[in-house]
């Protein structure tokens, strides 16, 4: 789960490194009464979960209340790369002398947290990463014995943090790495990491992913969730418990296990159809879950054709053959379907949908037969 | 032969007294598997079926000779049971439970890999040597004995590619499930190692997916180290970036772990990669008839 900057700048705010003060605003109005809180200039910031929002015009610098309230106007509402804004973050400006980049990352092929740790700070780091990776400090931490002294010195050293900052640089980064653990980070960034001209340094922005696996024991990280901002489909299929994630397309895509489905989504696309989903009902599914199921997947108006591609291990064939009647009879189902079971009880599944023989429901023997058979009916279709 | 399961394997199920715990438990016995015995703590005395059951995995290696370790705990627990297994002194941990913290995997990888203990998963369908013992959720009657390996981060798809290739009429020595979170106790590279000593097999499907670079890093190896030939297939050519796709660890971040990086990295060390599943098995039957 990604979480906002000003979230990521709480969490940063209850592990003691220091952050601007600032204001969560949902209208101009309300931008305008935070920056007369605050006093002084104010930086508005769009609040989205993409990159890029600076130079889409998504921060503003404004010196005046007024100001900060046409800012807002502007910047909420707007699109970014997809996503509109609708709150921004009205905090406090800042003098900067120097930006620096620190990140705690969950490094899944060395099986350690990687800290990297620069100077050529407030660009993006892949380009550091590519074009002077000499500047980069990288190193990995056990996690049997956390973050030790030593690997602040080593990463000050190895990029040349000036003696006088090397104090406070090495108590954030201790920090940032006792969030990322406590709080089961995937990612925790601070770009820029800034030095202002009386030397204080402080984090001006937050990049924060937190593990969904762990979110049952950080109960308030996960009511930070921005419901209204996932897709509505999406959200439904999260409330159902359903696997889903929208495509494109126009052939909906239903199956039990992340990796058919994946592969279901590639053949139907060598077989040159446009998949409208992934959708994964898992492992044992019962008729009433493949009715949730198909709900969620016909939720979408874009879909034209629907492809069941299952093969029973733990998942009875018989079963979902039940659902996948019971959704014929419960739900309004206007486009044809596409069945192909295999594995647990196949020969019991394809003998219900024979017998029952609803007029848009097609039953074939193979994958790759399935996926020929619903590029042709989306087609027909379209 | 077959590798990780074997002939030697007695099996103690953690969460044997559970409704998932105790079918696995029984199907796997009734399969041929040696399930020597269960642990819920709090039900020691207790029998599953006949399997006895203890309090502590020590007693099941104690009292029963217990190997091996298949872990049906819920998510919450599961860390403290692989945990309490490796502690015991079990070879070989088989953890399928799904939802594991990531952070709590990472402290057991470090934990274990020191002390030679192999753990498949969490998150994986278990490992099944056809004929010989199955140990996990894989149903066996999909597959057939035979001389190809097959190691996988997915359950289902592999069951594809183990049907494909057993209406060719070809067998599996033993299909290893590694598991589809983004840190699991084996890689590919691990069993593909065991595969390359196992003289009873002759070829190796590698099925991966989407997320971090672990067949790139199998791909480096089998060049450089593998005598057995390997055919593989990837997942994923249509996932967007920054999705999870149902597997934790499925999922493009920016440019790395995409289907695309993984088949290229494969195909520039000679190995070739199946269009789809079918095209998998096919490329295993030529390779082995060829």
């Amino acid at each position: 789960m990604d979480l906002y900057e000003y979230q990521g700048k709480q969490l940063f705010a209850r592990f003691g490194i220091p952050v601007s003060e600032g204001a969560l605003a949902t209208s101009p109005a309300e931008a305008r009464q935070a920056a007369e809180q605050l006093g002084g200039p104010v930086v508005v910031k769009a609040q989205v979960l993409v990159g890029g929002r600076g130079k889409a015009g998504g921060i503003k610098l404004a010196s005046t209340p007024d100001e900060a309230e046409a800012h807002a106007a502007a910047i909420l509402g707007m699109d970014i790369r997809g996503h509109r804004v609708r709150t921004v973050w009205i905090e406090q400006a800042s003098d900067i002398a120097r930006e620096y980049y620190f990140s705690v990352t969950f490094d899944r092929g060395a099986k350690k947290a990687l800290l990297m740790l620069t100077t050529e700070g407030g660009v993006d780091i892949e380009q550091v990463a590519a074009e002077s990776p000499d500047r980069l400090a990288r190193l990995h931490v056990d996690p049997l014995t956390g973050f030790l002294a030593f690997h602040a010195r080593r990463l000050m050293f190895d990029a040349g943090i000036p003696a006088e900052e090397q104090k406070q640089v090495a108590q954030i980064m201790e920090r940032a790495y006792g969030a990322f653990v406590e709080t089961d980070a995937m990612l925790v960034e601070i770009n820029p990491l800034i030095v202002t001209p009386d030397g204080t340094v402080r984090a001006l922005d937050s990049k924060y992913t937190v593990d969904d696996n762990a979110l049952y024991r950080h109960p308030d990280i996960a009511a930070m969730r921005d419901v209204e901002a996932a897709d509505p489909q999406e959200q439904m299929a999260r409330e159902r418990g359903v696997n889903y994630v929208k495509l494109d397309g126009d052939i909906g895509i239903l199956g039990n296990g992340a990796g058919l489905v994946m592969s279901t989504l590639d053949v139907v696309a060598l077989a040159g159809g446009s998949p409208a989903n992934f959708l994964d009902v898992g492992g044992g599914a019962q008729a009433d879950e493949i009715v949730t199921a198909m709900e969620v997947l016909l939720a979408d108006g874009k879909v034209r054709a629907v492809l069941f591609n299952v093969f029973g291990g733990i998942t009875r064939c018989d079963e979902v053959a039940r659902g996948v009647l019971a959704a014929l009879e419960r739900l309004d189902v206007d486009v044809p379907l596409v069945v192909r079971l295999d594995g647990t009880n196949d020969v019991e599944g394809r003998r219900l949908l024979a017998e029952a023989a609803p007029p848009n429901v097609h039953v074939e023997e193979t994958m790759l037969g399935a996926a020929s058979r619903v590029v042709e009916l989306a087609r027909e279709a379209a | 032969m077959a590798i990780i399961v074997t002939e030697e394997t007695r099996l103690v199920v953690q969460g044997i007294t559970g409704r998932e715990g105790s079918f696995h438990a029984l199907r796997n016995r009734d399969y041929g598997t040696r399930v020597v015995a269960g642990v819920t703590p709090g039900k020691g005395g207790q029998d599953v079926d006949g399997v006895p059951v203890f309090d502590t995995v020590v007693e099941a290696v104690r009292e029963r000779g217990a190997n091996t370790s298949m872990v049906f705990v819920p998510p919450r627990f599961a860390a403290d049971a692989i945990y309490e297994a490796a502690d015991a002194g079990v070879e070989t941990i088989v953890c399928i439970t799904e939802g594991i913290p990531a952070h709590d995997m990472l402290r057991i990888y470090n934990y274990i890999r020191p002390r030679g203990v192999t753990l498949l998963g969490p998150n994986c369908p278990g490992a099944l040597s056809p004929g010989v013992a199955n140990v996990g959720i894989i149903p066996a009657q999909v597959f057939a004995p035979g001389r190809i390996g097959l190691v996988s981060r997915s359950g289902t798809l592999t069951y594809q590619i183990g049907k494909e290739l057993a209406d060719s009429g070809l067998g599996n020595s033993t299909i290893v499930g590694i598991g589809g979170d983004p840190v699991v106790g084996s890689s590919f590279i691990d069993v593909l190692a065991r595969f390359e000593d196992d003289p009873g097999t002759d070829l190796v499907v590698m099925v991966g997916e989407i997320g971090g670079d672990e067949e790139e890093k199998a791909g480096a190896y089998i060049s450089e180290h593998m005598t057995t030939p390997v055919v593989a297939y990837i997942a994923g050519f249509q996932a967007p970036p920054g999705k999870t796709m149902g597997h934790a660890g499925a999922i493009i971040s920016g440019s790395s772990g995409t289907a695309q990086g993984k088949k290229q990295a494969l195909e520039a060390r000679g190995i070739r990669v199946g269009s789809s599943p079918t095209e998998a098995a096919q490329l295993a039957a030529s390779a082995l008839a060829g």
